[in-house]
């Protein structure tokens, strides 16, 4: 049976890869299904990029199996894979041109007519009058524009992108988030992301899956994963969270109360991983607001007193404190403009939020876990 | 005063380039010059008179025409064994961890590190020892000749291989090419101007060597070794024509490789 023909659900079960001693992929079971946006969000070294390689074919798994629908591809030769790659480094052949570039992937199907479809692609990706020139004579964002139309001409079944947007700026950066994105709803294939960029995650992929050390901590939507975090590591490294460690004390109608440091805290039962025993709970910086002193707090909020601000950046859109709290943690807040008085270094408060916007994790979990690793990441 | 003094500074590096360039030129150009003398005497050393003889009668010598024809064969013989060899080796080291991979690097340095006259002599021994005296010949030397040459040639396209991104061949191979399409049509035009410049270099190491060349030629007589024998009773200007012949053909190679690039800076 014909590979390249093979259709539907990419599938992976067990997958493992182990340099050595060292294990990059973990027994990994993921289903993504045909014709969407997938990613995978990971700090450098979790994985990800190997996982990757093992679907295009680039690298033989320890153990597991991939299918792409029925058909099992696990040691069919990467040539053989209907899957294509745009290379982090786009990988252009530097001794052909645009157009010859393009053309490779149906050259070596035995394609003969492409010049229609090169010519389409290229007018897709809107590089037709560069179609001569040597990949070293394009910008960056001009390269990874060739590099997607090389791999997205072939037709493949799935189409793995390695970190594509790493090597651009900022502002071309989102401007290629906006064009993949179209691009992918114009087509319709599956797409596979890897990136440690979390905001280029959330705004173009449907689906995400958070790795750390081989592993997929959390699979959700960009929504799922950010309002209801699985764990500390993903709670630290996508956005930022507060997180606070306490001790479940009640149930009832559904909230689980909790006490931290002495405060009470309303954790709805939904959005809790763990109902007894240790808990960290969180919530969001941009959900929570200050007030003076040791003011009171209408019901249905959460509230922690005794804060102090030791540092209030003014943004211009938003005001970001700083606030520690009695116990020694330091706590952020982001409050929106909208004419509220702005805390100085020094000013007491306390923070409040709304007790349904309060999650709950797994109280064992070291509480800092993927904090640090996204600022390195992020570089 | 200043003014005289920034003019040398502001001039010194093209002077010394300048200098430089005629160091590099001048025997060449004594060279050129000297094919066109009619000499007094045996030996084509003091300028005599302008005569255009050399060059009309180049084979004036018949034994310096053969040896000519002789190093020429040679050299291309070794050129294309060693860089056949020698890339073969190349990519092998590059691309595989094998047993005895570090001793191969030591082995393949020692030819340019080694005297030639050492090597000379360990050849020849070895040719007496092996295949007897009267082995010594075209044979031998083509051996001897690709064995100094296959170290530069593995050397050169070793370098240009690890200048070449991995992810290229990588990239091919996601793209549906075969082992063998990918080696074709990416690594092979890649690694392309590296196998140029090494089959260049054996030929040119190959086609002026001498002391290896005399200890393992038995009775042949390369172009080097008729020179220095000619040295004994006689220097003709024809020397100075095959020296100029190689040289234009050598500059006229070059200029013509670099043509095509330059067309194509121009334009873009």
């Amino acid at each position: 049976m014909n590979t390249l023909e093979a259709v539907g659900d990419l599938r992976l079960t067990g997958l493992t890869k182990r340099f050595g001693s060292f294990t990059a992929v973990d027994d990994l079971d993921l289903t993504i299904p045909q014709g969407s946006f997938f990613a995978l969000l990971g700090a450098s070294g979790c994985g990800k990029t190997t996982t990757l390689r093992m679907v295009s074919g680039l690298e033989d798994p320890t153990a597991g199996r991939i299918y792409i629908g029925d058909t099992e591809v696990t040691s069919t030769k990467p040539y053989k894979r209907p899957v294509n790659t745009v290379f982090q480094n786009y990988a252009l052949f530097p001794h052909l041109n645009i157009y010859d570039n393009v053309a490779f992937g149906l050259r070596r199907r035995g394609v003969k007519d492409v010049k229609k479809q090169v010519d389409d692609i290229l007018a897709l990706v809107e590089l037709a009058h560069l179609a001569k020139r040597k990949p070293t004579q394009l910008s960056g964002g001009q390269q990874q524009r060739v590099a997607v139309a090389r791999a997205l001409i072939n037709q493949p079944q799935v189409l793995l992108l390695d970190e594509p947007l790493g090597a651009l700026d900022l502002k071309l950066r989102r401007q290629m988030q906006i064009e993949l994105k179209r691009i992918q709803t114009e087509v319709g294939l599956t797409f596979v992301h890897v990136t440690h960029d979390q905001e280029e995650a959330m705004t173009m992929a449907d689906t995400i899956a958070v790795m750390s050390a081989g592993r997929i901590e959390q699979l959700g939507s960009p929504e799922e994963l950010y309002e209801n975090p699985a764990t500390t590591f993903v709670a630290n490294f996508l956005g930022q969270s507060n997180l606070v460690a306490g001790t479940v004390t009640g149930k009832e109608d559904g909230v689980i109360t909790v006490d931290t440091h002495g405060v009470r805290i309303a954790l709805p039962e939904s959005r809790s991983r763990v109902e007894s025993g240790a808990v960290i709970v969180g919530v969001r910086p941009e959900k929570v607001e200050l007030a003076a002193g040791n003011a009171a707090i209408e019901s249905g909020r959460n509230a922690l007193p005794g804060g102090v601000v030791t540092d209030a950046s003014f943004i211009g859109v938003s005001t970001q404190y700083l606030v520690k709290m009695p116990w020694g943690q330091e706590l952020s807040v982001f409050e929106q403009n909208t004419g509220k008085e702005i805390y100085r270094p020094g000013a007491e408060v306390t923070l409040h939020w709304d007790a349904t916007q309060t999650f709950g994790l797994d109280g064992s979990q070291d509480i800092e876990a993927g904090a640090e690793i996204d600022d390195e990441a992020a570089k | 005063m200043t003014k005289t003094f920034d003019w040398i500074k502001a001039h010194t590096l093209g002077f010394v380039a300048i200098l430089i360039f005629v160091f590099l030129i001048a025997p060449n150009a004594v060279m050129l010059l000297f094919s066109f003398n009619q000499p007094a005497n045996k030996y084509n050393f003091v300028w005599h008179k302008f005569s255009l003889n050399a060059w009309k009668n180049p084979c004036a010598s018949a034994d310096m025409c053969s040896s000519i024809k002789l190093s020429i064969t040679i050299a291309i013989i070794t050129m294309i064994l060693a860089t056949a060899l020698g890339t073969m080796v190349a990519f092998a080291m590059m691309r595989y961890r094998f047993q005895g991979r570090t001793f191969l690097n030591v082995l393949l340095f020692l030819p340019m590190a080694a005297p030639e006259v050492t090597m000379g002599i360990t050849l020849m021994t070895f040719f007496y020892n092996t295949t007897g005296s009267n082995s010594l010949g075209f044979d031998t030397i083509i051996i001897a000749h690709v064995m100094f040459s296959l170290s530069y040639v593995v050397v050169t396209v070793k370098a240009r291989l690890a200048g070449m991104d991995p992810t290229l061949e990588n990239a091919a191979a996601d793209l549906y090419a075969t082992p063998f399409q990918t080696f074709r049509r990416v690594t092979l035009p890649l690694v392309m101007p590296g196998i140029l410049a090494a089959a260049l270099l054996s030929f040119a190491l190959s086609i002026d060597d001498y002391i290896i060349t005399v200890l393992t030629a038995g009775n042949e007589v390369t172009f080097p070794m008729y020179v220095y024998s000619s040295f004994q009773h006689s220097v003709p200007a024809q020397i100075d024509v095959i020296g100029s012949t190689m040289l234009l053909i050598t500059l006229a190679g070059i200029t013509f490789a670099q043509v095509p690039q330059i067309i194509k800076t121009r334009k873009a």
